[in-house]
């Protein structure tokens, strides 16, 4: 059996670092900025998957404008699902 | 090697591995739409909702989704170091990472129907008989129809995920992937780390929500 690569190896352990940190923030009492603060520490996690195990930084450029297109899909209904949602007069937080 | 590995369409088989893996991140790019809209709802109605989603995902099993979730992790570096095995064309070690890559799958999902047993013991399914004690019943029940669609939909991938990894952990234990040939590995590897990716943001927005004292 080939040894673990030490990358990866220290690439799974600050995985789980991030989602201790994670979960402590969750007790901290961040109050409307815990999702803001969860959302970010877990997108750290999934580009740190996406570059290191998905090996994205080794893949011919055509593999990032793939991965790339379906996020920034993503991004576009998420920004305008927004743009209806927070800005209607109706729709305020309960 | 025995088995025909080279497909006529393509010229090497750097041409069909490089295509498979760009078919794969082609299928991602699917999936991330096809989910994305199920986020989104989640999104909003927190957005909306934000009191009673909290009350109400303070009930999931935080032990079970935290210990689920290092699982995954673990699989995933299984899974990597399973990819660069079969690239250095160490096709039967790299079968029996897969191997323990998929063994932590079925952990996963073992766990999972432990936790989906409790939830429906307390009365969490969405209809008519849900029960949920608090301010905002109504809201947690929405919480749980996404919970369970989200969470559903998740182990159904990571089901299809570990028949792909079984199949071709079995190709590697005969010795097919070499230096020249293992792409089915790195495919079946991208697969495995995007559902990967999607439970870290199930797991932040499912179990983390509303514990601060």
């Amino acid at each position: 059996m080939p040894r673990p690569p030490r990358r990866l190896v220290f690439v799974w352990l600050i995985l789980l670092l991030l989602l201790g940190g994670n979960i402590a923030l969750a007790f901290v009492g961040l109050s409307v900025l815990a999702p803001v603060a969860h959302i970010a520490v877990a997108a750290t996690m999934a580009v740190t998957v996406l570059v290191i195990f998905m090996e994205l930084d080794r893949g011919v450029s055509l593999f990032w404008v793939f991965a790339g297109a379906g996020f920034f899909w993503l991004a576009l209904l998420f920004v305008l699902t927004a743009a209806d949602y927070l800005t209607r007069y109706s729709f305020t937080p309960s | 090697m025995s088995e025909h590995v080279l497909e006529k369409q393509f010229v090497d088989l750097a041409h069909q591995s490089e295509t498979a893996e760009l078919g794969i991140w082609g299928f991602i790019a699917t999936e991330v739409l096809f989910l994305g809209g199920l986020f989104a709802a989640y999104g909003f109605f927190r957005y909306l909702h934000p009191v009673g989603v909290a009350a109400a995902a303070s009930h999931t099993d935080l032990a079970i989704g935290t210990v689920n979730t290092i699982v995954l992790l673990t699989s995933s570096f299984f899974m990597s170091w399973s990819s660069l095995a079969a690239r250095d064309g160490e096709s039967r070690p790299a079968g029996v990472l897969m191997l323990i890559t998929a063994a932590l799958g079925i952990v996963f999902l073992g766990l999972k129907a432990i936790e989906y047993a409790e939830d429906i013991h307390e009365h969490l399914w969405p209809g008519p008989g849900f029960s949920l004690s608090t301010p905002d019943p109504k809201s947690g029940e929405v919480f749980y129809f996404l919970y369970w669609l989200l969470t559903g939909i998740h182990a159904l991938h990571l089901l299809v995920g570990i028949g792909a990894i079984l199949v071709i952990a079995n190709r590697a234990r005969r010795g097919v992937f070499t230096r020249a040939y293992h792409s089915p590995v790195r495919v079946v590897s991208l697969y495995w780390h995007f559902v990967d990716v999607v439970w870290i943001f199930l797991f932040v927005l499912i179990y983390l929500p509303g514990r601060a004292p």
